[in-house]
Parts: C-alpha cells; structure tokens; sequence
C-alpha cells in the first residue's frame, strides 16, 4: 500500500470538473464518470505508488477529469495531450478551478505523437480513456495504446471495452507490453455512443495495468 | 508550456524534417508560477533532459537568471542547482507566442499557456 488521498476526497475533486459542452461524437468526447475516475487513480497510486511523484502523461485528456485526478494525487506533472480546441478550453478553466500548477496540456493528434516527441519513454506513466474506435475509426484505441506504450517508462493504464479483451491482451504482448484486468467496470455512456442500436445498453470496460519495456 | 514540455517537443513529425529539435521559442508572454520544489524528481528528470536546449529556451524568453551555462557534475546532491533547474523547467511557462521548427521556419503557435502542434494533411 501506498500513501494516497481519500478515495471520496478525490471523488468529490472530480465531481466539480466541467463537461464538454458540445461533444464531438466522432472524437467520442464523454468524461470519464467522477467514481469512475476516482476509482482508477485510487488503485494507481494506492495500490501501485504509480502518480506520487511521477511524470505523467494522459492521452486525449479532453476536459481533464484524469489530469486533475493525477495532480490531486500529487504527480509532479502531468502533461495532457488532445486534438480539439474546445476540450483543451474546458480543460484550462478546469485547471484554474481546481487551482492547479502542475499540468501541461498540447494539442496535438496522437496518432502522430511519438514523432511530436524527441525521444521515448519520458513518462513514467501513462493513463488514459481512450476513444473506443467506432467504425469509422475501427483500431483507434490500440493505436493510443502503442503510442503510450512508446512514450512510458514504465507501466501504462488505460479502458477497453471488455468485448475485445482477447484482442487488447494480445495486441499488448506484441507491443511489448504485459497486460492485466485490474476491474471490470460498467460504463453508461450517453446514448449518442451507444455501440448497439438497443436501449439502455451499458458499455462493459475493463481497466487494464500494462507493464511496459523499462529501456 | 513549461519548459519540461517544451524540452521533449519536436517538429520531426513534418514531412522532410530530420531532428526537429530544439524548437526555438519566441515568447510574448511568460509567467512565473510558484511549484514545490522536489529535488529527488528534478534529479531524476534532469537524466533525460537535453541540457543545451534548456539553456537556450531559457535564454529565449529573457529569464536565464543564474542558470549555469555548463551541467553540473553530480547534481545529485547540488540542491542548490537542482533548484535553479527546478525554477528553469517547472516555474517558467510560456502563455502566449510560438515555437518554430529549426529546419523549415514553420511556426506552432502558444496560445494560452497551449502549444498547437497539429499538422495540415500536406505537411505529413
Ligand atoms: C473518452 S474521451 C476521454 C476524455 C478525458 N480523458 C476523460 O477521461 O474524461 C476521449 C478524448 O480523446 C480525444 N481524442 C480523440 N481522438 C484523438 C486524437 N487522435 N488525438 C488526441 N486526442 C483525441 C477526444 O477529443 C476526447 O477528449
């Protein structure tokens, strides 16, 4: 165990961060839920001391939840990487809400950012909620998965959707990464990222550890 | 941006650019913000840090203060320039201004504290 904020303080940090106002549907732009979020940092750094003093990084950081979650619990910086303009807007004022000095967001895409970067493995972690890959953008989320895999030094956190487990563990150990379940979530996305036509699906996710080449 | 982030930043990612790196910075803009200074992060950051680059950026915006030119011998236990890398890389940050690509002269323009490193499809 490590030390680490209370789980309903971080919880609460999270539950004040602005949402997107118009989300992009095709950027699948929804924020990672507050207890959701505060979950997955919780277990990070408790159970792992992997953001107390790190340097992190969150890929399509969007409006911040995971940023601010990973400040909050004290990493030295955060740097946060997104496409979209508006996001990175609702992001910066979240930030000075939340009174924080320690992130830095670029946008840019990240499917191009291991070349936006002078070398790898900066990071010693990398978390992120990645955009599923709809059909028009089938595979995306293993692309944001090599990318960090690229960037870390270490281990790499990320959501999948539990129906491609097989898929996300075997494409990891040819990325070179050893993956594992840490928790099975239930995520109500809204309804404009339904992958099923039927009502009231829940998205199943699991959130994954992937050790990562330590190089 | 603060100068950490900007210290890993290149424009390789563009059609015909070999390094990339550094980008120059010219800054309209710079804030000072107060971070906690941790000496065992900076000293361990400081392995993947281009020194050089973190000079010349620092230089750039006008607040080189006493930032020694040379890297010091075993700074790992020289708090006192941990400290002045502390205030180089974590304290400065860039608001408003661009960063420019060392090969080609394209500029990326710093607004609000945010670097815009996207491409146009013909410059991929
Ligand atoms: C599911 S959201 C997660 C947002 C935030 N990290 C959170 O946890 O609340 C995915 C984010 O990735 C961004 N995104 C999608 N494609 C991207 C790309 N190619 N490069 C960078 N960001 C991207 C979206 O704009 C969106 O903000």
């Amino acid at each position: 165990m490590f030390p680490c904020q209370k789980l309903r303080v971080l919880e609460e940090r999270l539950q004040c961060i602005e949402e997107f106002e118009r989300p992009k549907v095709l950027l699948e732009q929804y924020v990672t839920p507050s207890h959701l979020g505060s979950h997955m940092l919780h277990t990070i750094q408790s159970q792992y001391g992997d953001i107390d003093q790190k340097i992190v990084a969150d890929l399509g950081s969007g409006c911040g939840a995971l940023s601010i979650g990973a400040s909050v619990l004290e990493a030295s910086q955060v740097v946060g990487f997104e496409i979209d303009k508006d996001a990175i807007d609702i992001c910066l004022e979240n930030i000075s809400d939340h009174d924080l000095t320690n992130i830095d967001v670029v946008q840019c895409d990240v499917l191009n950012l291991d070349n936006t970067y002078r070398s790898n493995k900066i990071f010693d972690t990398v978390i992120m909620n990645p955009p599923f890959g709809t059909k028009h953008n089938a595979g995306i989320d293993m692309k944001f998965l090599e990318t960090a895999f690229k960037l870390s030094n270490n281990v790499v956190y990320s959501l999948h959707k539990t129906s491609t487990r097989d898929h996300v563990l075997k494409t990891a150990k040819l990325l070179g990464g050893e993956g594992k379940v840490l928790a099975e979530l239930k995520y109500d996305l809204p309804a404009s990222y339904r992958f099923h036509k039927k009502k009231c699906v829940d998205v199943y996710v699991d959130f994954y550890r992937f050790e990562v080449d330590k190089l | 941006m603060k100068l950490i982030t900007h210290n890993f930043l290149s424009s390789k990612c563009m059609k015909g650019v070999n390094v990339g790196f550094p980008l120059k910075i010219s800054a309209s803009d710079v804030k000072v913000t107060e971070v906690d200074f941790n000496p065992e992060f900076v000293a361990r950051i400081m392995q993947k840090i281009d020194y050089p680059a973190l000079y010349t950026a620092t230089e750039s915006i006008g607040h080189l203060e006493d930032l020694p030119k040379q890297m010091v011998e075993n700074y790992e236990n020289d708090e006192h320039f941990l400290k002045k890398v502390h205030h180089a890389l974590l304290q400065l940050e860039v608001i408003n201004g661009e960063l420019i690509c060392p090969e080609t002269g394209r500029k990326f323009p710093i607004t609000n504290g945010i670097p815009n490193m996207l491409l146009n499809e013909d410059e991929i």
